[in-house]
């Protein structure tokens, strides 16, 4: 069972994953309309890219934009939760290790305690996203099954990795859980809100863009105070 | 497949159907109608599939729920943190709604989103600025608009606003003859004060083409007069067309895309005819989105430029500052405690809050920021249509509130506002909560007020043996 997630199943997750994202990137700029959306973006320019790339930065830093800042919490549990997602999955010595042996690709590996604390802050990020849905009345209110679904997919696969990882319980179906929970992330994010993996960028550089060129930029310069 | 008397889908045209439709008091037997308005199912359908494309779809799917707009919203914040009011519940539960079920719903369905989109969203943009994912709703409410619009269901005065800029080139019934009229009259009485007052019709070739909200003319003259004598002392070459000189976009709030492109085309043409260096607008934010940050798309200009530059009020005055063409009595500057009031649409929208700081720092000795202002800014209340349209009142004075407790915070006693709709909604909210104490004003008539007015210009005193 291992060695069919491992292999096969892995590899055709990750193609999933890869030419799905890679879709919905290329339909996304396939269907911007300077006439509908009003943004020139033929005359963007270096204004432009500047734009994009600052409403991109700017939301990538902790507390980097008012808006982060305003919400402390949240920013806090955002952070740590997508630190870790993203992170581990590509730089943990366990994985760049499966990788190399799978793909022949070879990613730099974390030092293994920095990896340790990343994925137990990251399950701790997601427990607070989780908490924080089911405690603000506003956040709750706007939550579907989806939603929930979603985080629990992740906080399974974080948990079961970091269960197999210290060898606490069941190795083997931790181990086999993680990979399965790990894969089914990859195959549902070009399908899901997951698609935010990579549209995440391209809706932030719009908007970027969308400031840089047409509203106010000219005035304010292509970085909008976010 | 019935549509009123009154509440259909087609646009207002002619005088007989805006007057017709303005006879209705109160839009009570449009509302009347509406009930019964059919939705065009095979028409939303084509609409959504033609103009609803990547970024939008894309903003509705990838929304995560996380409700970090909820605060950004004055509206939330003013209805008790009611979540039916997050921007982001208000968007997924209409257009959302409507693109999930690609267009198949029903009268009632569409009669919810029009109450959405007009009352509870003024198109202010701010909780863009607060959503990760760069989601900006008032984006989409506006398109929500102009496809409630498409459909007829539409408040009863955004419907007569779009029709009045169809039919008069205007957002109320002033004609040609009107316009030409009061600017005579008002350079007439100006050479009272300014003996060589004037105010120039079609001068060609000038640096400055004037253009203005139709109000003025027909309920604010002096306004008109304000401007004329400021250019005049601050010695420009400049001139108003006897057409295209509406700047303001009632439509625009209405989601009328076509009457959106009239008005702005009618504006550059005079601009072609006249050949102004560039185009200064009176003191209103809506009005200059429309016509110099979405005007020059809806008239097709793929370079989203205005055929020459546009400037609000705020930036010719504070370069005349600057300049030194309008010179400041430094004893006659604002004493008292005064705050400012941007519009939305030329702060967030349009990035000029460096020219009103300028100003503000130039004529006032005791300025106050509100605590959110800048591109951060809260709208007044009043913005995208909601001051004018009477079934939304209740909704509208609730919101009023939020800029109330902004204004008192600063301690001001005076709130400059060089937006018409921002100052409406202040005069509004001072008289909906009796508040007394604080006044509000445009900038022109306080800048009237302090500057000097050269030698020359002023009246000779006739000798008298």
């Amino acid at each position: 069972m291992i060695e069919l997630l491992s292999g096969t199943l892995f590899k055709i997750s990750l193609l999933i994953f890869t030419v799905g994202l890679i879709y919905r990137l290329v339909q996304y700029v396939r269907g911007l309309d300077w006439r509908l959306e009003r943004v020139a973006y033929a005359y963007a320019g270096q204004s432009g890219v500047l734009g994009a790339l600052w409403s991109i930065f700017k939301w990538l830093v902790p507390f980097g934009t008012y808006g982060w800042r305003k919400q402390g919490f949240a920013a806090i549990a955002f952070f740590l939760f997508h630190i870790g997602v993203v992170l581990c999955p590509l730089f943990l010595a366990g994985h760049t290790v499966f990788m190399e042996d799978a793909l022949g690709i070879s990613f730099p590996a974390l030092p293994v305690a920095a990896g340790d604390v990343f994925a137990i802050l990251g399950f701790g990020g997601g427990i607070l996203l989780l908490l924080r849905r089911i405690a603000l009345p506003q956040v709750r209110f706007l939550t579907d099954r989806k939603d929930i679904a979603i985080l629990a997919l992740c906080l399974i696969t974080l948990a079961t990795g970091l269960i197999a990882r210290f060898d606490l319980f069941a190795y083997d179906f931790m181990l086999g859980l993680h990979m399965l929970s790990g894969e089914a992330i990859l195959v549902l994010a070009p399908f899901t809100k997951l698609s935010h993996m990579a549209l995440f960028f391209a809706s932030r550089a719009q908007l970027g863009i969308d400031y840089a060129v047409k509203r106010g930029g000219a005035s304010r310069g292509p970085a909008f105070p976010w | 497949m019935p549509e009123g008397i009154l509440c259909n889908r087609k646009p207002i045209n002619t005088e007989e159907d805006l007057k017709r439709l303005l006879a209705d008091k109160g839009g009570k037997q449009y509302y009347e109608e509406m009930k019964n308005l059919d939705v065009d199912v095979r028409a939303l359908q084509d609409t959504l599939e033609k103009t609803c494309k990547s970024r939008t779809r894309t903003w509705l799917e990838i929304c995560a729920h996380c409700s970090l707009c909820a605060d950004s919203c004055y509206l939330y914040q003013a209805n008790n943190r009611d979540p039916k009011q997050i921007p982001s519940y208000k968007i997924q539960s209409t257009l959302g709604e409507l693109i999930k079920r690609n267009g198949r719903v029903d009268t009632e369905f569409m009669m919810h989103c029009m109450d959405v989109a007009w009352s509870q969203c003024t198109c202010c943009n701010r909780c863009g600025n607060y959503c990760p994912h760069g989601i900006d709703v008032g984006v989409m409410m506006s398109y929500l608009r102009g496809v409630l619009y498409s459909q007829g269901f539409c408040p009863w005065e955004m419907k007569i606003g779009a029709g009045m800029h169809r039919v008069y080139g205007a957002q109320m019934d002033v004609t040609t003859e009107d316009w030409v009229e009061t600017c005579e009259w008002m350079a007439e009485e100006g050479q009272e004060q300014i003996p060589s007052l004037e105010i120039p019709i079609d001068k060609e070739d000038c640096d400055i083409m004037y253009v203005l909200n139709a109000r003025e003319p027909k309920i604010y003259p002096d306004d008109v007069q304000a401007a004329a004598m400021l250019f005049h002392i601050a010695g420009e070459s400049w001139t108003v067309p006897s057409e295209g000189w509406e700047n303001t976009s009632l439509a625009m709030f209405a989601g009328d895309w076509e009457a959106c492109k009239m008005n702005v085309q009618r504006m550059y043409d005079a601009i072609e005819r006249l050949r102004p260096k560039c185009v200064v607008e009176t003191e209103c934010g809506h009005a200059h989105r429309a016509s110099a940050v979405e005007g020059p798309y809806w008239a097709g200009r793929e370079d989203g430029k205005a055929p020459v530059p546009y400037m609000h009020y705020v930036e010719w005055l504070a370069n005349a500052i600057r300049d030194g063409k309008i010179k400041i009595d430094p004893n006659k500057k604002i004493k008292e405690p005064c705050t400012l009031q941007d519009s939305c649409n030329y702060i967030r929208n349009h990035g000029l809050e460096k020219h009103t700081r300028y100003i503000m720092s130039q004529i006032a000795e005791d300025f106050r920021e509100m605590d959110e202002h800048g591109a951060h800014n809260y709208c007044c209340g009043g913005g995208g249509g909601f001051n004018g349209i009477g079934k939304y009142r209740e909704e509208r004075d609730k919101g009023l509130f939020m800029k109330l407790q902004q204004i008192r915070a600063t301690g001001a006693t005076l709130v400059i506002s060089p937006c018409h709709n921002c100052w409406d909604a202040i005069r509004d909210t001072m008289e909906v909560y009796e508040v007394h104490d604080i006044k509000w004003s445009f900038l022109k008539p306080l800048i009237l007020d302090m500057c000097i007015i050269p030698d020359h210009l002023k009246p000779q005193e006739e000798e008298e043996e």
